[in-house]
């Protein structure tokens, strides 16, 4: 059996070249000057200056978080590079003036930038190091007032929309993570769509991280306007290098009243060798709030890489009657180590929430999920459910559970169900009797155990987790 | 030079499958020879010697801890039991030296006495994969999901199983009888050269026996053979068989024919098993 898992999770992480580009690099280390200089390299207002600062003057009083199951040494902080980015990739006019060797990389990662090589149907930014390199069918997307772009462009040409949102979900003083992404955050996406418009397309960001030693803050902020709907997806990958870098992103949603937002994540950052040295630190804050009634967020995530991965998509369920899903399949190998979970914080009344958790441990790797319900005084008729497996492959593996459920109306409903399975060799055996490889009938098995989950991702998406998990997904899901 | 070898040894090679298809006089699909095998440290098959030609039904009959489920897992190439001796030929060809699923590939089928559920893969999907892993083997094409609901079609109406089952997942939440019905629908499908039927009537109500040995029945054909592996005799009712072995202590103790089912039946297994401590 084991021959088979291994080909199945141990397939050379295909990510894992360096592009030799030129960067414009600050130096290592972070202070106030650091902070002062990402803000001038990117030329920011006072206000944003500030609130850099606020961020950071907290930041140093703050302790590095140490609640998760996970185990790493200490982060040197003074080590990290906090900005890197491409020379070419100054403000950029249209797509066809990236960098040749840019879009190269990206050709390389199957993500053209190439406006008419562009997935039909999903629009793309890049985000490459610390800069957004370009994003496609911009225009299309203007004519129906709906902005996608990086958020430094946001921050010049439509300061209104960000400083009235920025940091309202995630305030700069949130976590340890958080206010240091506050400090020093980069680039990453913004989004707006306004009311009544219904996104025709798939957002796409692609996050790459180039240079050594260099940590990637990105940062996003989508806002649905009243009854306008979006679908956003977010992919990552990194060079493969021996030491481990930093990713501290923050993700911001904002619903307002009838809109949905859709948030799909696959990430594949680099998750170290079989030894565990070098990998990403995945330490990332995203949040929605549905503010308005009757909106939606919905949360899927597929995290296959990264060394460490401790991130808890949540939704804060402001808005009455409104909705919040969180679908995640978390794998771990080797010794990878995932903290994963979710938030869905009740306030409005007849507010819902479903969770679909499922963890895969092979290797040596950890597996733990997370979760808190929260249901407020006030959030009459709450409902929440929460669906929590575990699949094991081996028997130096780990897969743990902390759900937290706080409930504070005897109106709520609250459901949580788990389970733990091992891969079963009769299954295995069941299926290699009617014809099916070894290799394919653990693809199988791994696939029916994560279809709740795959089938709400979105059709390009599917295939790049198929492609992650060496799974034939064809028919069976969906 | 070498070309020249080759083909010498080509010729000689055929002539030698000529003359061993003479000697076994019929279209031979299994010869088992002086079989052995162990699960967990106990000798569980202590020498079976049994040949199955096209076109024939054998039944395996015996009581509890004789050996006969370890018969068919060893054929279907179950990792869990070890073979510790003797010799499987299976169309001319070392059955024991192939994987599970080349086994498969190769035509044997077996239907489980415990089919297992795999949840979140569809039963259609399920079939299909196996079907088109077949196909592949053989160097056919692959049928897409269209064709292959046509295939489907005329095989559930053998089982008498409704089309809804085919998008659940594979027998998780079945009952008892409909995963027994969904071996004999993948029977069906998959038209195995060699059935090995382990146990399939143990926990099944009459109705449900006579769906699954109609089916079986209705599959039996000059070309392809049968093993079917039973406590009981009421299933021979139903499956009529060629030849009845009956094992006792890992050891066929006596062959013979139908007959031989309904004379179990009668006398139950005490008088047989006697000799077989004589002859060890």
């Amino acid at each position: 059996m084991s021959s088979s898992i291994e080909t199945l999770v141990n397939r050379e992480y295909k990510f894992g070249f360096v592009t030799d580009i030129e960067a414009d690099t600050i130096p290592p280390g972070l202070g106030e000057d650091t902070v002062r200089a990402i803000a001038l390299k990117k030329r920011e207002p006072e206000w944003l200056v500030d609130w850099r600062l606020k961020a950071y003057r907290r930041w140093v009083t703050m302790r590095e978080p140490h609640w998760g199951n996970v185990r790493y040494d200490p982060i040197d902080y003074e080590s990290q590079v906090y900005y890197s980015a491409p020379k070419t990739a100054k403000p950029i006019g249209s797509l066809d003036e990236v960098d040749p060797k840019l879009r190269e990389a990206y050709d390389k990662l199957g993500i053209p930038l190439k406006e008419q090589q562009v997935l039909a149907g999903v629009a793309v930014d890049a985000v490459f190091d610390s800069v957004s390199v370009g994003t496609s069918y911009r225009e299309q997307l203007g004519k129906l007032g709906i902005i996608f772009c990086s958020l430094g462009e946001a921050v010049r040409e439509h300061p209104d929309l960000v400083r009235k949102y920025l940091g309202s979900v995630v305030p700069y003083s949130d976590n340890f993570y958080a206010s240091l992404n506050s400090a020093v955050f980069s680039d990453g996406s913004f989004v707006y769509v306004p009311p009544g418009v219904h996104c025709p397309m798939e957002l796409s960001t692609y996050f790459r991280i180039n240079a050594a030693n260099t940590g990637q803050f990105e940062r996003t902020l989508i806002i649905a306007d009243e009854g306008a709907y979006v679908s956003y997806l977010e992919g990552c990958t990194a060079p493969k290098r021996d030491t481990h870098q930093l990713h501290a992103a923050v993700v911001e949603i904002i619903a307002l009243a009838n809109a949905t937002v859709k948030y799909s994540t696959v990430q594949n950052w680099y998750s170290g060798d079989e030894e565990g040295r070098g990998g990403i630190f995945n330490f990332v804050t995203k949040r929605g709030k549905c503010a308005g009634a009757n909106s939606k967020i919905s949360w899927t995530q597929v995290e296959t890489g990264s060394a460490i991965t401790w991130k808890y998509p949540s939704v804060i369920l402001q808005g009455d009657n409104s909705v919040g899903e969180f679908y995640s399949v978390a794998v771990v190998n080797h010794h990878q180590q995932a903290d994963t979970g979710t938030k869905m914080l009740h306030l409005g009344r007849n507010t819902r929430s479903t969770i679909v958790s499922k963890g895969i441990s092979a290797g040596q790797g950890n597996n733990s999920y997370r979760g808190r319900v929260y249901v407020g005084p006030k959030a009459a008729g709450a409902r929440n459910y929460t669906q929590c497996d575990s699949m094991l492959i081996g028997n130096r593996c780990g897969a743990h559970t902390f759900p937290y459920i706080e409930v504070a109306n005897d109106t709520a409903q609250v459901e949580h169900e788990a389970s733990t399975s091992k891969i079963g060799e009769d299954q295995i055996f069941y299926l290699q009797q009617r014809g099916i490889s070894k290799e394919n009938a653990v693809s199988m098995i791994v696939a029916g155990f994560c279809k709740d989950v795959f089938k709400e991702l979105p059709m390009e998406f599917a295939l790049e987790a198929q492609q992650l998990l060496g799974i034939t997904l064809e028919g069976s899901v969906g | 030079m070498r070309p020249v070898i080759g083909g010498r040894l080509l010729v000689v090679g055929y002539w030698w499958l000529v003359v061993e298809q003479y000697q076994l006089g019929r279209d031979n699909v299994l010869d088992i020879r002086n079989l052995q095998a162990r699960v967990a440290g106990n000798d569980i098959l202590k020498g079976i010697t049994l040949t199955v030609n096209a076109g024939e039904v054998h039944a395996v009959m015996g009581p509890n801890g004789s050996g006969k489920s370890t018969l068919a897992q060893v054929l279907a190439g179950n990792p869990v039991y070890e073979v510790t001796g003797g010799t499987v030929t299976f169309d001319g060809r070392d059955l024991l030296a192939l994987q599970p699923e080349e086994r498969a590939q190769a035509g044997v089928f077996m239907a489980f006495q415990y089919p297992v559920e795999i949840p979140g893969v569809s039963n259609a999907y399920f079939l299909r994969s196996a079907y088109n892993e077949l196909r592949k083997a053989r160097g056919q094409d692959e049928v897409d999901p269209l064709e292959f609901l046509d295939i489907m079609e005329k095989n559930l109406t053998l089982v008498d199983m409704d089309p809804a089952m085919l998008n659940r997942s594979v027998n998780a939440g079945f009952s008892g009888g409909e995963k027994k019905r969904n071996e004999i629908l993948q029977m069906a499908v998959l038209r195995p050269r060699l059935a090995i039927l382990d146990e399939t009537d143990s926990g099944l109500d009459i109705d449900a026996l006579r769906v699954v040995a109609d089916g079986v029945n209705t599959l039996r054909r000059p070309d392809n053979a049968a093993i079917v592996v039973t406590h009981y005799q009421r299933l021979l009712n139903h499956i009529v068989p060629d030849f009845v072995h009956v094992l006792s202590a890992g050891r066929i103790v006596k062959s013979g024919g139908k007959e031989l089912a309904l004379e179990l039946e009668e006398k139950g297994y005490d008088w047989l098993e006697a000799p077989a401590e004589a002859l060890a």
